[in-house]
C-alpha cells in the first residue's frame, strides 16, 4: 500500500524519517534506556539485594493480588457487557457504551478519591466500617478497588469491537442445530474472541500492574503492608535511594516490554478474527 | 402483564439467550464500581456548601495550578501533534530499517507505569542527567519547571496523536495526489490542500485525547515537576496534598471542576471522532 503512494524525493524521506527517529528516540527510548543503566549503576549485587528485600517482595505479592482480583472481576463484566449490548438490540445502548468508557476519562487522582469518600474515615461508610473494625480505604480492599475501577473497561471496550463486528449468525445456526446456551457460549463465541479477550486482558494486567495515583490515592502508603510496585518506587525514590527506586522500575519496565511484544502479536491474531 | 409489554419494547426478540442475566450483571456491576462511587464526588461537593466551595476552586494556588495544568496540557497537545504527525507520516509513507520496532515502540507510554516514566523523565534532564548536563549548560532547564511538565505531558500525549492519524494516512488513496500532481499541483500544495484537510480532523481528535489526559495525568508529572508552590503544581496534586490535610471538601470541589471539564472534553471528542467517521465515508 505504501508504495502506491506518490513518493517523495529520496532526500526528503531520509532528513523527515531522521528526525522522526530522532524523536523517537529522545521521547520513547531514553527514558526506557535510563532505567535499566540507573537500576544497574551500584551493580548486579545492589539490584539484585533491592529486588529480594522484604518490602520489595511484598509490593510484588500485593501487586499480583490486585491484578489477581480486578482483572477477573473485569473480565467477567466485559464478557456480560460484551454479550448485551453487541448480540442484542436495545433501548439506551449507546448510553451504557459511552457510560463504560467513563474510567478513561477520569483522573488517576479522582480514581482512588472516590473510593475515599465512599469507604473513608469521613465517607458515607466511615462511622459504620470504624464501628465494625473494618479497613478499605489505607488497606488492601481499598487498592483493589482503585485498580479496579481504573481497568474497568479495557476488556469491555475491546471485545465490544470485536464481537460487533462478527455479528450474530455462527451463534443462531449454533442454537438451531440443538447446541443448548452454554454449548454455543463454549463452541462458538469464546473460540471466535478468544484472542480479542487475551489482548484486552494482557492491557488490563499491564495497567493493574502499573497504576499510580489511584493507588497512591487510598493506600495510605504502609510499607510492607499497603505498598504496590509502583508506590514501592515512589518511596525508593524519595528517600534518594535512586538505583533502588530504578532497580524496582526496571521490573516494572520489563513487564512493560512483554506486554508491548504481547500486544503486537495479539494485534493480527484480532484483525483475523474481525467478521 | 404490563412489565411484559414495557420489556417486550424495551429489547427486540432474539433467539440467543442470556440477554437478561447479561444485561442486568452490566448495569449492576457499572453502577457499583463507577456510576456510584463517581456520584459521590457530586453528591459530597453538593453538600459541604457553596461558600466553602467557591473557595477551594479560587484561592491563588488552585489558580496557579489551572494555569499549569491547561498551559502545559495545551503545549504538550500541540507539541504532540506536530511530532506525532512527523512519526506518523514517515511510518506509514517510508520504509526503513527497524519500522516494525519503531511502531510497536509508539505504545510505550501506555503501557510504562506512570511512576516509572516520571522518574525516568526525571532523571534524564536534572544536571547530571543525558540530556540536562547538556541543556543546563545552555540555559535550558527542564527538569523542576513548566518545561518539564510539558515534556512529561508530552511523552503521554505522543501515542495518542499517531495512533489517531496513522490509519487515516494509511486509508489516502494514492489516486487522489497522483490527480492533484498531474493537474500542475506541487508537493507542498499536494500537501496542503489535498493531504493536510483530510488528516486534520484526525489531528484534532488525537490533540483532544491527549489534552484529556494530560489534564488528569499524575504519575509522569509529579517527579519532574518538583512540585514547586504556586510554580510547579498541577491540579491533581493539589487534590492529593487536600487530601493529606483533610480537606475532603476542598478535594473534591477540585474534583468537580476537573470532571466537568473532562466529561465535556469527551464529549467534544465524540462529536469530532463521529464528524471525522462521516468525512471518511464520503470521501
Amino acid at each position: 500500500m505504501t508504495n502506491s503512494h506518490a513518493q517523495d524525493p529520496v532526500l526528503v524521506r531520509w532528513i523527515l524519517t531522521g528526525m522522526a527517529l530522532t524523536a523517537l528516540v529522545l521521547f520513547i527510548v531514553l527514558p526506557l534506556a535510563v532505567v535499566f543503566v540507573q537500576a544497574l549503576e551500584k551493580g548486579w549485587q545492589a539490584y539484585r539485594d533491592t529486588v529480594v528485600q522484604p518490602e520489595t517482595v511484598s509490593a510484588i505479592e500485593l501487586s499480583l493480588l490486585a491484578v489477581g482480583i480486578s482483572v477477573p472481576l473485569n473480565l467477567l463484566f466485559g464478557l456480560a457487557a460484551a454479550w448485551a449490548i453487541t448480540k442484542f438490540q436495545f433501548q439506551g445502548k449507546n448510553v451504557l457504551t459511552a457510560l463504560i468508557d467513563i474510567p478513561f476519562g477520569v483522573s488517576p487522582v479522582i480514581s482512588g478519591l472516590v473510593w475515599v469518600l465512599v469507604f473513608g474515615a469521613q465517607g458515607w461508610f466511615g462511622p459504620w466500617l470504624v464501628e465494625h473494625d473494618i479497613s478499605i480505604i489505607f488497606a488492601v480492599p481499598g487498592i483493589i478497588l482503585a485498580t479496579t475501577f481504573v481497568t474497568f473497561p479495557f476488556v469491555a471496550r475491546e471485545l465490544i469491537a470485536l464481537m460487533e463486528s462478527q455479528g450474530t449468525e455462527e451463534e443462531e445456526a449454533a442454537l438451531s442445530l440443538g447446541a443448548s446456551g452454554w454449548q454455543m457460549f463454549f463452541r462458538v463465541t469464546l473460540p471466535n474472541i478468544k484472542w480479542g479477550l487475551l489482548y484486552g486482558v494482557v492491557l488490563c494486567t499491564a495497567r493493574a500492574l502499573g497504576e499510580f495515583g489511584a493507588v497512591s490515592v487510598v493506600s495510605g502508603h504502609i510499607r510492607g503492608q499497603t505498598n504496590t510496585l509502583p508506590l514501592h518506587v515512589e518511596i525508593l525514590y524519595n528517600e534518594y535511594n535512586y538505583a533502588g527506586a530504578f532497580a524496582v522500575a526496571s521490573l516494572l519496565s520489563v513487564l512493560t516490554v512483554i506486554t508491548l511484544a504481547l500486544k503486537k502479536a495479539l494485534e493480527g491474531k484480532t484483525s483475523e478474527q474481525r467478521g | 402483564m404490563s412489565t411484559q409489554v414495557s420489556l417486550r419494547s424495551f429489547t427486540r426478540q432474539s433467539i440467543l439467550p442470556g440477554f437478561w442475566p447479561a444485561f442486568s450483571y452490566t448495569v449492576l456491576y457499572l453502577s457499583l464500581i463507577v456510576l456510584i462511587p463517581l456520584s459521590a464526588v457530586f453528591l459530597k461537593s453538593a453538600t459541604s456548601g457553596w461558600a466553602h466551595f467557591w473557595k477551594s476552586i479560587q484561592s491563588p494556588s488552585v489558580m496557579a495550578a489551572y494555569r499549569l495544568s491547561f498551559g502545559a496540557s495545551l503545549a504538550a497537545g500541540s507539541l504532540s501533534v506536530a511530532v506525532g504527525f512527523l512519526i506518523a507520516w514517515v511510518l506509514v509513507r517510508y520504509h526503513f530499517p527497524g519500522k516494525a520496532l519503531a511502531d510497536a515502540l509508539v505504545d510505550l507510554p501506555f503501557a510504562l507505569p506512570t511512576a516509572v516514566a516520571g522518574i525516568a523523565l526525571t532523571s534524564l534532564y536534572t544536571e547530571n542527567g543525558w540530556l540536562g548536563r547538556y541543556l543546563i549548560p545552555i540555559g535550558v532547564k527542564v527538569a523542576f519547571t513548566p518545561l518539564g511538565v510539558t515534556i512529561a505531558l508530552t511523552f503521554t500525549g505522543l501515542p495518542f496523536v499517531i495512533r489517531s492519524v496513522q490509519p487515516v494516512l494509511a486509508d489516502l488513496e494514492p489516486e487522489l495526489e497522483e490527480a492533484a500532481s498531474s493537474l500542475g499541483a506541487s508537493r507542498w500544495q499536494i500537501f496542503g490542500r489535498v493531504i493536510f484537510p483530510l488528516v486534520r480532523p484526525a489531528l484534532l481528535t488525537g490533540f483532544a485525547l491527549a489534552f484529556a489526559r494530560a489534564l488528569g495525568e499524575y504519575g509522569s508529572v509529579i517527579f519532574i515537576a518538583g512540585n514547586l508552590p504556586l510554580k510547579t503544581e498541577i491540579v491533581p496534586l493539589l487534590i492529593v496534598t487536600k487530601l493529606e490535610q483533610y480537606d475532603y471538601a476542598g478535594a473534591t470541589a477540585l474534583a468537580v471542576v476537573m470532571l466537568v471539564t473532562s466529561f465535556l472534553l469527551l464529549l467534544g471528542i465524540n462529536v469530532l471522532q463521529r464528524r471525522s467517521r462521516q468525512f471518511a465515508e464520503r470521501a
